[in-house]
């Protein structure tokens, strides 16, 4: 049977274009297999997917749950990483804040993937004036460092996740549109664009159904080494008050409350520092190895 | 000669036109979003009447298109505002918090290419060995960790555990405002002084944000020195060289490092434009009394001319080192002259 799967995905002369794609798919899979800081950066961030998802369930107390009598506990087998300053359980929260972080990421890329690949490849594709009109307001929002214009948005906004999360996606898109213009600008003049054009295809359709495509596997591997910054970035306007607001458990959020007491009950911080780390950490490795399979010309 | 001047001043158009869609957003940042200037200004209990004055005081009665020509005309002969919370002019307040702000980001702008420089050679030569795989996991490190995390850790680790480094702030309590402000760079303005108790405080204060910054920033440079000089060690010239029988080390220091330096000089720039963001939260774990500090205490009150002047200042930074790079760029690569 699994020999059988493995042959009709292998074949070299695919019959149909869906087993081409699934052909094409377990190509990159058997060489993202060989890669083993890429395959740990892929289980740590499908833990990280299934903690959230599965958060009630991972969950051994009511995140929200406060029990003054036990402020600041060391972790015991009651409380797996101990307590913070309300007495709420740290395990717990750092679970419920995974659906969090993980919402915040996703809406961010949602928002910008598909926003940066129209504009670039409008730009690229279009070229002259709207090339050029694109590209200097693309180059007005990478002239500021990312967090700097997050938290001035935010500030005018008013802090918490919504503003946010609207303040990261304002600041990451350019990289997108840039990318994805790069990679219109090298197919832009090749033959099968020309023949669809004699079709009689009009150039929206040529836009967004034959060249948007073809920029997807860039944009996989940008949004995966991308998901690190959003979380770092996330977490930083957590942590300067101006993003997810204290009850709500985000991680960067934790760690601002817990820099008060960091000499004398130091753990109360470790256990989010540690999860923002090692999930921005298993994106940027599955981002790398992604990169290295995707895109051949680094070989 | 005349091409250079050609593309460069191609360049400096379109710096002028992102200079100006800078000012564009900042502009909308402070006066458009849903927080009121004026309620900002005169708090919430004001009567109507107060508030009805100082809007017209402030301008903010007239059409937006005024507003933003005001703001420009204002701009240009210097002036962003006052603050609300120091009651100053932001300039005069940015003039006083900008040079801390400078000496952290230099001082770990330096350290970073003295270390990710020939430590991304080193894996590109090493390239696909254990070596290599260790680089990159350090560099990746240094990607996937808050900067505020580091700064935290180190503080536990080296000021309460090992007592070996000072704590927060830029200088100690016993030489605060001891030395005469010429530059407000304290390393600098010491020594000028001549007072060297002084020159090591500021020194041992430096050395743990320089360092957290240093690592963070080292990550980029090291990673992008590997990618170059990977590319840098395929040319044809490098194999000419070891075909001549040249030893290894000045194959690559002498023949192919220098091909990779043009480029790096565009990695300085952004690096540097990383380390401002990086100095932000930074400064505020390490009470450090600079940019960041200014900007985020502006943020925490809704006191939003600082917050535009220090957020327009930094892009302004960040273009003109762009700027610079491109025309270091072109001096040095002679493809492009």
């Amino acid at each position: 049977m699994f020999a059988r799967l493995s042959n009709w995905l292998l074949d070299e002369a695919p019959s149909s274009r869906r087993q081409a794609n699934w052909a094409n798919r377990y190509r990159i899979w058997l060489a993202l297999k060989h890669n083993p800081l890429g395959m740990m950066g892929l289980v740590i961030v499908l833990l990280f997917v299934f903690m959230a998802v599965a958060a009630p369930l991972l969950a051994t107390h009511n995140p929200a749950a406060q029990n003054l009598d036990l402020r600041l506990a060391p972790p015991s087998a009651e409380y797996w990483l101990g307590t913070d300053e309300l007495g709420r359980d740290i395990y717990s929260r750092i679970i419920y804040g995974s659906r969090v972080t993980l919402g915040m990421v996703v809406s961010v890329v949602i928002i910008v993937a598909p926003i940066g690949l129209a504009i670039g490849a409008i730009a690229g594709f279009f070229g002259g004036i709207v090339d050029k009109a694109l590209m200097r307001i693309t180059d007005v929002f990478l002239a500021f460092p990312r967090l700097i214009l997050a938290l001035a948005f935010v500030a005018a906004l008013t802090p918490g996740i919504e503003s946010a999360i609207l303040a990261i996606a304002l600041t990451a898109w350019p990289p997108y549109a840039r990318l994805a213009r790069a990679d219109t600008l090298t197919v832009r003049n090749s033959d099968f664009i020309a023949a669809y054009r004699l079709t009689g295809g009009s150039n929206w359709r040529i836009v967004f159904r034959h060249i948007a495509p073809l920029c997807m596997p860039n944009m996989i591997v940008r949004v995966t080494l991308d998901m690190s910054s959003i979380i770092i970035t996330a977490a930083s306007l957590g942590f300067l008050g101006m993003g997810a607001q204290p009850p709500s458990p985000e991680w960067g959020a934790m760690i601002a409350t817990a820099k008060r007491f960091i000499f004398d009950q130091w753990w109360v911080a470790a256990a989010p520092g540690a999860a923002i780390f090692i999930v921005s950490l298993a994106f940027n490795f599955l981002g790398d190895a992604l990169h290295d399979v995707l895109d051949p010309k680094g070989d | 000669m005349r091409g250079f001047l050609k593309g460069f001043s191609g360049t400096l158009g379109s710096v002028l036109v992102t200079l100006f869609g800078l000012t564009v957003v900042t502009f909308l940042i402070g006066r458009v979003m849903p927080v009121d200037p004026v309620i900002a200004a005169v708090g919430d209990n004001a009567p109507q009447s107060v508030v009805e004055q100082t809007r017209i005081a402030m301008g903010l009665d007239k059409p937006l298109p005024v507003q933003f020509a005001d703001y420009l005309w204002q701009l240009l002969h210097g002036n962003l505002g006052m603050s609300i919370l120091t009651k100053n002019p932001v300039t005069h307040d940015i003039a006083h918090y900008f040079p801390a702000t400078f000496e952290l980001a230099t001082y770990a702008l330096i350290l970073s290419m003295l270390i990710g420089v020939p430590l991304g050679v080193w894996a590109a030569v090493r390239q696909g060995t254990v070596t290599d795989q260790v680089i990159r996991i350090v560099c990746f490190a240094g990607h996937s960790i808050p900067v505020f995390l580091l700064a935290l850790i180190s503080l536990i680790v080296f000021y309460k555990a090992l007592g070996i480094a000072p704590g927060p702030g830029r200088q100690g309590i016993i030489y605060d405002g001891m030395v005469p402000v010429q530059t407000g760079l304290l390393t600098i303005d010491s020594l000028l002084a001549g007072d060297t108790g002084a020159f090591w405080d500021a020194v041992a204060h430096l050395t743990q944000p320089v360092c957290i910054l240093a690592y963070f920033s080292m990550a980029y440079v090291a990673r992008m020195t590997r990618a170059f000089m990977i590319d840098a060690l395929k040319g044809e010239f490098v194999i000419t060289a070891r075909a001549k029988g040249l030893p290894l080390r000045s194959v690559i220091w002498a023949h192919a490092f220098p091909t990779v330096a043009v480029q790096l000089v565009t990695v300085l720039a952004l690096t540097y434009a990383g380390l401002l963001e990086g100095a932000v939260v930074t400064e505020t774990v390490f009470a450090w009394p600079g940019l960041g500090q200014y900007l985020t205490t502006a943020l925490l009150n809704a006191d939003m001319n600082p917050v535009v002047g220090a957020t327009l200042l930094i892009g302004v930074i960040y273009v003109g080192l762009n700027l610079l790079a491109d025309l270091l760029y072109r001096l040095l690569d002679p493809r492009v002259r």
